[in-house]
């Protein structure tokens, strides 16, 4: 089912959370909503499931308008940052309460539910732990709990608020590409919202990157990476250097402090030199070395005085054989400038 | 196998921290408990049994456990019911209505049966519409049982009060968005989750009522057999200087409220185990 968010306005006494978005999500695509706290994304997705109501604009799904209609009408499959899951209730229950609490005349009967229930558990990997509480389940497990008991209605959405937010790195890494495996066999519309940048490139079909209740850029992971709109998504979507600088003929530079135009370079995107090259190269001494990982990370301090974040190969740092307290030539290998109007 | 109260803990001062509970639960409650029992012991058994089982005790025992468990039953339902208000709700005046749940505790009992006997009574606010559609409310079983009502407000709404605060509200949308109705969510999700609170407040609020003297004596009438609760019973004996057959009626009192308290924090124990056996497992996994 695809989902049509059309100028949607919420205000909290005088913040205002969401300012005239739209968002188009085709059916079947798993979309994120990133971006920081703060920036709406959550109350987008409150707004779409109908936990939360708009003070302005639509939400269509499949076209048909359900502003109006409330989280048990719209048929959403929700599942929280923190789970929510009925703690009195075993695994097993919490699963099939979206099943047993159906108007008698559309009720599973016991059997089906129990094969529903059985199926779900069998999908998050959980067989054996069908008569457990919530409580005696670790966060990964609780998290799969909460996915299945919002698939067990067969919902015609799947919304998902920060669904690894409060897991351990490890288990999120495991969990986000079980959502996306889940994802290519189930081929529900599904939205999640994350301030991962990391996660929702990894997980998602498109990215919709939110700012400060308005929506920046919405795109593939790749387009949304390599060809940022706005330096904030640029600067969102990973480490960056920000320089003040200016277009010289056409051929961006760095300067200090010139004309005014931002020109931002990715840690990775800077090289090393011990010579000039006679172009675009910048005097820096070296603070900070950190060789723990597949990159070495390099703490600058520039000419001018601003401090410098460069990413380099541990191969290419052990030809440079770099120390603290050098002075070396920073030659940046690719520029994204970003005209003062446009900020 | 050497047995010790003590494990290594980091709490400080266990020994001391038990070692005063006993003592102050000794001086407080056991010590004045066991007197009644020695005191109601200087009876013989024939002597015990014919104050105990005479028709006037046997009323108002009726009257006493009847009357409080109807006053802790209405507070059960309406208790639960202000406590969701007052946490669901803003509305002006809601500081002002809270602080009013505490009246019955603040107020002497005396002050309280004074008030309700005043409106209750045939010619009162109350009592007259209520007379004039032939119900008799003051200086009958039902007088006993509004007085016994009004003591009991408190517990109820004070145990369910900060169980509801703290109850996250993801459960309510949760049950929601999986297509439960109001009713649904309330009976399956958030009953369970106060029943413990509420089960807890209804036990003490039947044990006040059970003990409750001062507010009952003006609006029950006090007419042996008819609406005589057992605490003027006891009284009443005291003022004879029948300090054994009071005792022996105290003791009697003691023994109900045990059995049916018993029943109460085990079905309260029951409804809470499923989430208390789990805090210590929730200790190791919130990541």
């Amino acid at each position: 089912m695809s989902i049509e968010a059309k100028n949607i306005t919420k205000k909290f006494g005088n913040f205002t959370a969401l300012d005239h978005v739209d968002l188009k999500i085709p059916s079947g695509e798993l979309v994120a909503l990133l971006g920081p706290s703060g920036s709406g994304k959550t109350t987008l997705l409150r707004i779409i499931a109908g936990l939360e109501f708009a003070d302005s604009g639509t939400i269509l799904f499949n076209g048909e308008d359900t502003t109006h209609r409330t989280a048990r009408d719209r048929r959403v499959g929700f599942v929280f940052q923190h789970y929510a899951l009925f703690r009195h209730m075993t695994v097993f229950e919490n699963i099939a309460f979206g099943l047993k609490v159906r108007p008698r005349n559309v009720r599973p009967s016991k059997e089906q539910i129990q094969a529903k229930v059985h199926e779900l558990l069998r999908l998050i990997q959980l067989k054996n732990l069908a008569g457990r509480y919530p409580s005696q389940l670790s966060g990964g497990q609780r998290q799969r709990v909460a996915l299945a008991r919002a698939l067990a209605v067969e919902p015609s959405v799947l919304l998902l608020d920060e669904p690894f937010g409060s897991l351990d790195a490890k288990v999120r890494l495991e969990l986000r590409r079980w959502l996306r495996q889940l994802h290519d066999e189930v081929h529900i519309t599904s939205v999640f919202v994350t301030h991962d940048q990391e996660e929702a490139l990894e997980v998602s079909d498109r990215v919709a990157v939110m700012n400060e209740g308005r929506i920046e850029q919405v795109g593939s992971p790749d387009e949304v990476y390599h060809h940022p709109i706005t330096p904030f998504v640029y600067n969102f979507l990973g480490n960056v250097n920000l320089f003040h600088g200016r277009i010289d003929e056409e051929t961006p530079a760095i300067h200090e402090a010139a004309t005014g135009d931002l020109v931002y370079v990715r840690p990775h995107l800077l090289e090393i030199q011990r010579q000039p090259n006679g172009g675009s190269d910048f005097r820096a001494v070296i603070k900070h070395i950190n060789s723990a990982g597949p990159l070495v990370k390099i703490e600058a301090l520039s000419e001018w005085g601003a401090p410098v974040q460069v990413e380099l190969s541990q191969e290419k740092f052990r030809e440079l054989q770099l120390a603290k307290e050098e002075t070396v030539f920073i030659i940046p290998k690719e520029l994204k400038v970003f005209q003062k109007k446009a900020v | 196998m050497t047995f010790t109260f003590k494990k290594r803990s980091n709490l400080p001062g266990f020994g001391l921290a038990l070692g005063y509970t006993v003592l102050y639960l000794s001086l407080i409650v056991l010590i004045p408990l066991a007197a009644t029992f020695l005191k109601a012991s200087s009876l013989s058994w024939d002597q015990f049994w014919h104050v105990v089982a005479s028709s006037r005790a046997a009323a108002s025992y009726r009257l006493t456990f009847g009357a409080s468990l109807i006053g802790a039953l209405i507070n059960l339902v309406f208790g639960v019911l202000v406590a969701w208000v007052l946490v669901r709700y803003s509305f002006p005046g809601k500081r002002l209505f809270d602080s009013l749940v505490d009246l019955p505790f603040a107020l002497p009992t005396a002050v309280a049966g004074i008030a309700l006997t005043t409106i209750y009574a045939p010619n009162g606010w109350l009592g007259r519409p209520l007379a004039s559609i032939g119900i008799k409310s003051a200086y009958s079983p039902l007088g006993v049982a509004i007085a016994l009502t009004f003591i009991g407000l408190p517990f109820v709404v004070r145990s369910v009060q900060p169980v509801l605060e703290d109850m996250d509200k993801e459960l309510e949308e949760a049950a929601a968005s999986l297509g439960a109705g109001r009713w649904q969510t309330f009976s399956r999700v958030v009953l369970p989750t106060i029943l413990p609170a509420a089960l807890a407040g209804f036990a003490m609020a039947f044990a006040r009522a059970v003990g409750e003297y001062g507010s009952v004596v003006f609006i029950a009438g006090n007419m042996p057999m008819k609406t005589e609760i057992t605490p003027l019973l006891i009284i009443t004996k005291l003022d004879q200087y029948d300090y054994a057959g009071a005792t022996a009626i105290a003791v009697v009192m003691l023994l109900f409220s045990l059995i049916l308290l018993l029943p109460i924090n085990l079905l309260q124990k029951w409804s809470s185990s499923r989430e208390e056996k789990t805090t210590a497992l929730v200790a190791e996994d919130t990541q």
